[in-house]
């Protein structure tokens, strides 16, 4: 295994992860309910009533979320390479997997684990075993 | 200040998102890529997020209720079956071709990011096609009720 030390920010990683488990505290806390990306936007399709506007009200923060971080941190525009034939296909198959999994990295990996959730735990380990061997299909075999 | 809350969640999460790197599907991948140049820091944005989240559940667990009084709602599922490791797994692939997971390509729509938009367009088609087939629901029945994130 070859580290890249160049592009290792373990400082940044390990702020912008707490301001993360601050946002997962404060809507715990505050609102008593899970933070969890896919969770948010799943809610919404279709949305039921009384229900989809503090989920639309939290997207719409995640989404103008970059606007602050240019200003405060100096967030770089993301590289996002992929073809739009590998984006659709990515994006159907994240849709579908979460929804079947009733979470994605935020429900499950960050805030399952934070629970203990032996659920989450399992969830976890099994898309990241996913996601480590696609990469590397997708970059060391095909 | 509760009014405020889900919107600022949704803020304060997308700033931590973009510090960490989480919101550069080339960070992701270079962490997702062990064969390769790794770049561990992605563990650390684990760690950190949580580090601060096991406390905040902690202390939510032991109140039962918000701070303002109303019942805290956790999953109640606990079964660990095919739906939730298939689920995983599809997800998992769908992480690795691409590199975002669904809080990174929702906030990067707000790098007005077209790519990011078409990601998030068709994950919203997934998930309304999970909720729309009935067929699917036979097959694997839901676990919980309650969405666990």
């Amino acid at each position: 295994m070859t580290i890249d030390w160049i592009h290792f920010t373990p400082v940044s990683a390990l702020a912008g992860g707490a301001l993360i488990g601050l946002a997962a505290a404060w809507l715990i806390l505050a609102n008593g309910r899970i933070l969890g990306a896919s969770g948010l936007l799943g809610g919404l399709i279709p949305p039921r009533p009384g229900d989809w506007p503090w989920r639309a009200e939290a997207l719409l923060g995640l989404i103008l979320a970059p606007v602050v971080a240019r200003l405060l941190f100096g967030t770089a525009s993301p590289t996002l390479v992929a073809a739009p034939a590998t984006l659709i296909a990515g994006g159907l198959l994240v849709g579908v997997g979460t929804r079947l999994a009733n979470g994605c990295t935020s429900g499950h990996g960050v805030c399952g684990l934070a629970r203990l959730s032996p659920r989450s735990l399992a969830a976890t380990v099994s898309f990241m075993a996913a996601a480590f061997a696609t990469v590397f299909l997708a970059r060391h075999v095909l | 200040m509760r009014r405020f809350t889900p919107f600022g969640v949704g803020l304060l999460f997308g700033l931590g998102l973009c510090l960490s790197g989480m919101t550069d599907p080339a960070k992701v991948l270079a962490f997702l890529d062990l064969a390769g140049a790794w770049d561990p820091s992605l563990a650390f944005v684990m760690a950190g997020a949580i580090g601060v989240a096991f406390v905040a559940f902690r202390i939510a667990g032991r109140r039962g209720r918000t701070l303002a009084g109303d019942p805290v709602i956790l999953p109640a599922g606990q079964s660990i079956d095919g739906r939730l490791i298939g689920g995983s797994l599809l997800f998992g692939v769908g992480w690795g071709l691409v590199g975002l997971c669904p809080g990174p390509a929702i906030a990067d729509i707000g790098f007005f990011d077209g790519r990011a938009a078409l990601f998030v367009l068709a994950m919203a088609v997934g998930m309304a096609g999970v909720a729309a087939l009935p067929a699917l629901r036979v097959l694997a029945p839901a676990t919980s009720a309650v969405e666990d994130g």
